[in-house]
């Protein structure tokens, strides 16, 4: 009971979700086990999907859905939830939305539409796969996430090496993503 | 980009160029045999994993033959050397989270990762041996893993550390050894490594409160660079400080000033964090919690949603134990009931509801009016029950919040929502007197078209005691016959038993009522028949002897005097031995058992029982009524004036618990003390109270009624009489002496007790009969109306010091409680730093006697309180008693 209890001390992230505009998956992972079968989460999805339809998520929206929080941004066809409990400490779940969007971001190179994230979902699954783990945080800079996943299949050892040079020249590119990486400061 | 607008009419041509379109499980498991290939193609090799992957994210499952075959294929690709095979294949390994006999095949090639030179292997091999390791393994890897922890590589490090924190679930024994490179890695400059040093530190110590402690002395001192870290180190010192309790009796919390320090930070997730600390503080103080608000109302007007979000939801928080401290942010609530995102104004209209001032009520149910449509039935109850709250508050607006009510009953909702709706309504019509009217009809407009009979039953039988006694009854009728037509078996019986009452109490109305009745039994329904003969009968409505009125009145409203599980049990022994006798309903033992008085449901009003609907909301007022009025002793001593809430005469925890209620008559007061026997050793026999009244000269004793028997942990009342010259506020102390005869308890789980018992006293405390016992808290929903009205004549001012006062409100609602009268219009409320404050009391004195107050109250910079008192009513003896307690208070 002690080691449940201090688990939810920790900042968790309960799961994270890309659908696309039709609230189908193109990419989830779930962290926790409030959803035990497919179909609990298919259920979850679909409510999430429509109680936030509606809405026009250009920046950061946030709901609350079966006592959990969840910090949502539309970008074309699709659809990004990060869930949390509702006693989760809101701006934290939003820092890792925010981490998650823009590594994504870079990755579909500001072509963030489903098609393109469905031809470069090996790169996705890496991306989630850096930011949370188990449920706790990994990551939140959506340009290391990026780095990290984007990693160069040509180059062998010396990867480290590789990740800097790519950052460089994401932000090369797109020189704005220094700006939007830098929430959680005060204006 | 225009795209995504053509792409949308043409939806179909889009799924086409999905990569995945027409992918298939068993053809992908056959393409994964390329990874058996002995010159592999990395590429076509990632394309695979990854389709495996797709199918396993859309929720597809592999067998377990499947899911081992896969297994064993990708195993053979880490003699690939491209890294993004190989990333891909950790990733596949982890969803496949392969069996212990499985995992054999891989170690090695992951613990050759583990060593390599390039970090993110060894990040990523750390991550996924851990994943699907067990105990054993995991101590042939310790030693790597600890070196892990505080290696210079930030992600390698952090890998190490969130295994950690997983591995602790399972292998706590093995993680705890590490705590050394932990401590280590908490000082590491890179921020994540940090926050997951911090954050698996804490787990391994968790149990031990000094180590805690600490930790967080240490580094609250200390520099934390992550904000992440920050908000683990806010959350932790709030368990510290919860933990040691309130501290010295200086004031000051420990750790105070650094959650206060944090409202500084520059992360807005820091200073939130902090904000949100301080608010659940347990017994925060105004001055503590300040600060914290002042930065979560700066929150409220942040262009981002997410920020407004958390603020507002975090003084919706505040608002239900410190509503004071939250109205300074009022004004930049109300900006946000139109705030784009409907769970940001529903959380803001909540709060207003709570917080608000009765100028800003009509503008606040405007706003909300035009959302309720937006939210779900579960926030709309919120609202309600904040609406109703706020009504009470302020009795002056309850037209316009009694419309709003009205109108969100016609609205679509569920039964919960109109449940709740209607409770509200039924409350203030019985708590605001001028609300009756409109509020009745609001109800009879809702059964018209209302589709839960358990809701009409309800408002039924609510309109059948209420609306008789309104100024034209004839209106209702209209509503209530319709039933009678239109409405399902349960509800029509209900409105028969409703028609009943208005005739009963209204002669006028009995001959249309007759014709009704009569119209019912033709109805195909029996219980409605029965009903509607039973009362044509009672009536006199078929030229049969009319019993007395009292009677009849006593059979329609009369609530059943027995407890309903009695009944039961009596009825159930009835059936099970049956005789040539009708059931005697004076042989059901009327002693309630176990449950508390308060808590007692009202019964239904019929022995027949069938379509009685439980009654609305019954005050406790209703309860002693009905308790008193069924001792015989009593029943002399007329209307029941007034209760007082019940005053503890034991310390808790003690034997016995005794409370006293004073029941105050016109010249009798009768107390009834609720005792309780906390002993399950003991069985307590002809319980009573010796009361001494000598201190109180104006009472002298006329009776009591004992308690026959007090078994363990089932409350029993017994009472004692005194008489009092009539009119008079007679006031006095009373103490008082438990006797009772104790029997022990042979066997504990029956009850059973032995013959012989031994008399025994208990002393019990003295209480007070004063003045404010004879004034009933009666509101006025226009204080100046009434004021005016009740003219200058019996006015009576004049001037009081009250000495120096800790504050304003203390002194405002001593004043309050020192004359038991009810505050209006929300005047008891006092702004925090105001130096005078005015405050409007109204009451009902005995021998009902209307009483209106007017308090002025002054503090001087020495705390120096002065008021002037005002006093209008409609005895000048009365004016002047009031006088009299202020200044004898």
């Amino acid at each position: 009971m002690a080691t449940f209890l201090s688990r939810e001390v920790c900042p968790t992230i309960k799961n994270i979700l890309l659908l696309d505009s039709e609230g189908k998956r193109v990419a989830v992972k779930y962290y926790s086990n409030d959803w035990p079968t497919n179909s609990a989460k298919l259920a979850f999805e679909k409510s999430v999907f429509t109680k936030t339809q509606k809405t026009n998520a250009r920046t950061e929206e946030i709901a609350m859905l079966e006592n959990n929080i969840i910090v949502y941004r539309f970008v074309q066809d699709l659809h990004f939830f990060v869930t949390g409990g509702d006693d989760e400490n809101e701006l934290i779940l939003a820092t890792v939305l925010h981490g998650f969007f823009d590594a994504v971001t870079l990755i579909l190179r500001n072509n963030v539409e489903q098609r393109e994230a469905l031809e470069n979902l090996d790169l996705i699954l890496l991306c989630l796969d850096e930011i949370v783990d188990g449920g706790m945080i990994l990551e939140t800079d959506g340009s290391i996430i990026a780095g990290k996943a984007a990693t160069n299949s040509n180059m062998d050892d010396g990867a480290s090496l590789s990740e800097q040079v790519n950052v460089k020249w994401l932000y090369a590119f797109f020189p704005f993503l220094g700006r939007t990486v830098c929430f959680g400061r005060r204006e | 980009m225009a795209q995504p607008l053509v792409k949308k009419d043409d939806d179909r041509d889009d799924e086409e160029y999905s990569p995945f379109l027409g992918i298939e499980k068993g053809a992908v498991l056959q393409e994964a045999r390329v990874f058996n290939d002995p010159q592999l193609d990395a590429r076509r090799c990632s394309q695979v994993i990854t389709k495996l992957l797709y199918l396993l994210n859309q929720g597809e499952t592999f067998t377990k033959i499947e899911a081992t075959e896969v297994f064993f294929s990708v195993t053979k690709l880490f003699q690939s050397r491209d890294i993004g095979l190989r990333r891909m294949v950790y990733l596949m390994i982890k969803e496949l989270s392969p069996s212990a006999d499985e995992v054999i095949i891989v170690t090695s090639s992951l613990m050759k990762d583990m060593n390599s030179r390039t970090d993110m292997y060894r990040a990523n091999a750390i991550r996924v041996l851990c994943r699907i390791t067990d105990g054993t393994l995991l101590t042939q890897i310790e030693r790597y893993l600890k070196q892990a922890i505080v290696d210079k590589n930030p992600v390698v490090a952090s890998a190490a550390l969130v295994s950690g924190i997983h591995l602790l679930q399972t292998n706590p024994e093995i993680v705890k050894r590490w705590s050394n490179e932990v401590q280590e890695a908490v000082q590491s400059r890179a921020a994540l490594v940090q926050f997951h040093a911090l954050a698996l530190l804490h787990q391994i110590r968790q149990n031990d409160r000094l180590a805690v402690s600490k930790l967080v002395t240490s580094l609250t001192k200390g520099t934390v660079r992550s904000p992440l870290a920050q908000c683990l180190l806010i959350r932790y010192t709030s368990q510290v400080i919860r933990e040691s309790g309130v501290n010295t009796q200086t004031g000051d919390r420990p750790f105070y000033d650094y959650l206060e320090g944090c409202l500084r930070h520059k992360a807005e997730m820091v200073i939130f964090e902090a904000a949100r600390a301080i608010t659940v503080l347990s017994g925060v103080t105004t001055r503590e919690l300040t600060p914290a608000i002042t930065v979560l109302q700066l929150f409220l007007s942040s262009s981002k949603p997410v920020l407004r979000f958390a603020a507002v939801r975090t003084l919706n928080k505040v608002a239900m134990t410190h509503p004071m401290a939250v109205t300074n942010c009022n004004i930049d609530m109300e900006s946000l009931i139109s705030d784009q995102n409907r769970s940001i104004a529903t959380l803001a209209i909540t709060t207003l509801l709570k917080t608000g001032n009765e100028s800003s009520v009509d503008r606040l149910m405007k706003q909300i009016t035009n959302f309720m449509s937006d939210i779900a039935d579960e926030f709309k109850i919120v609202v309600v029950d904040a609406i109703r709250s706020l009504c009470l508050k302020f009795p002056l607006k309850y037209r316009s919040l009694m419309n709003f009510l009205s109108n969100i009953l016609r609205e679509e909702g569920g039964f919960e929502y109109k449940k709740a709706i209607v409770d509200s309504i039924v409350i203030l019509i019985r708590d605001i007197p001028d609300a009756k009217e409109s509020g009745l009809l609001h109800l009879c407009e809702f059964i018209e078209d209302c589709e839960f009979t358990y809701l009409s039953t309800q408002i039924l039988h609510f309109l059948g005691n209420e609306g008789p006694k309104t100024s034209d009854p004839s209106k209702y009728i209209r509503y209530i016959y319709n039933r009678v037509i239109l409405e399902n078996a349960t509800v029509r019986a209900s409105a028969v038993s409703t028609l009943a009452k208005f005739g009963a109490m209204i002669d006028s109305l009995k001959p249309r009522i007759f014709i009704l009745l009569r119209r019912c039994l033709f109805d195909n329904d029996d219980e409605v028949r029965d009903r509607a003969t039973l009362y044509l009968n009672t009536l006199g409505g078929d030229g049969s002897v009319v019993e007395t009125d009292k009677d009849v009145k006593e059979f329609l409203f009369g609530s059943l005097d027995i407890p309903l599980t009695n009944m039961e049990t009596s009825l159930k022994n009835y059936i099970q031995n049956p005789s040539e006798e009708p059931f005697d309903i004076n042989s059901v033992p009327k002693e309630v058992k176990s449950q508390p008085l308060v808590e007692k449901k009202a019964p239904g009003k019929k022995p027949t029982g069938l379509g009685a609907p439980p009654t609305g909301p019954t005050s406790t007022a209703d309860t002693y009524e009905r308790i008193l009025s069924s001792i015989p002793e009593f029943t002399s001593f007329g209307k029941l004036f007034k209760s007082s809430a019940p005053v503890e005469l034991t310390e808790a925890e003690t034997e016995y618990a005794v409370n006293v209620v004073k029941h105050i008559f016109d010249r009798h007061v009768v107390f009834q003390y609720n005792c309780t026997n906390t002993i399950p050793e003991q069985l307590l026999e002809n319980v009573f109270v010796i009361v001494d009244a000598s201190e109180a000269e104006e009472f002298s004793e006329v009776g009591s009624k004992p308690l026959k028997s007090l078994p363990y942990d089932t409350p029993g009342q017994t009472f004692v009489a005194f008489e009092k010259p009539e009119g008079v506020p007679a006031v006095g102390k009373f103490s008082n002496m438990l006797r009772f005869t104790v029997k022990e308890v042979v066997d504990t789980s029956t009850g059973e007790a032995e013959d012989d018992g031994v008399e025994d006293e208990y002393q019990l405390e003295d209480f007070e009969v004063v003045a404010a016992d004879y004034m009933v808290k009666v509101g006025v929903s226009n204080f100046r109306n009434a004021w005016e009205s009740m003219g200058p004549d019996f006015e009576r001012i004049d001037e009081y010091g009250l000495g120096p006062r800790e504050s304003l409100a203390e002194a405002v609602s001593t004043v309050i409680n020192l004359l038991g009268m009810q505050p209006c219009e929300g005047t008891e409320v006092v702004p925090s730093n105001s130096r005078s404050h005015s405050c409007l009391l109204s009451g009902l004195y005995i021998g009902n006697m209307k009483v209106l107050v007017r308090l002025s109250f002054g503090i001087d910079a020495s705390k120096e309180v002065a008021m002037k008192l005002a006093v209008r009513s409609e005895d000048e003896n009365v004016s002047d008693t009031i006088h009299d307690i202020v200044a004898s208070g």
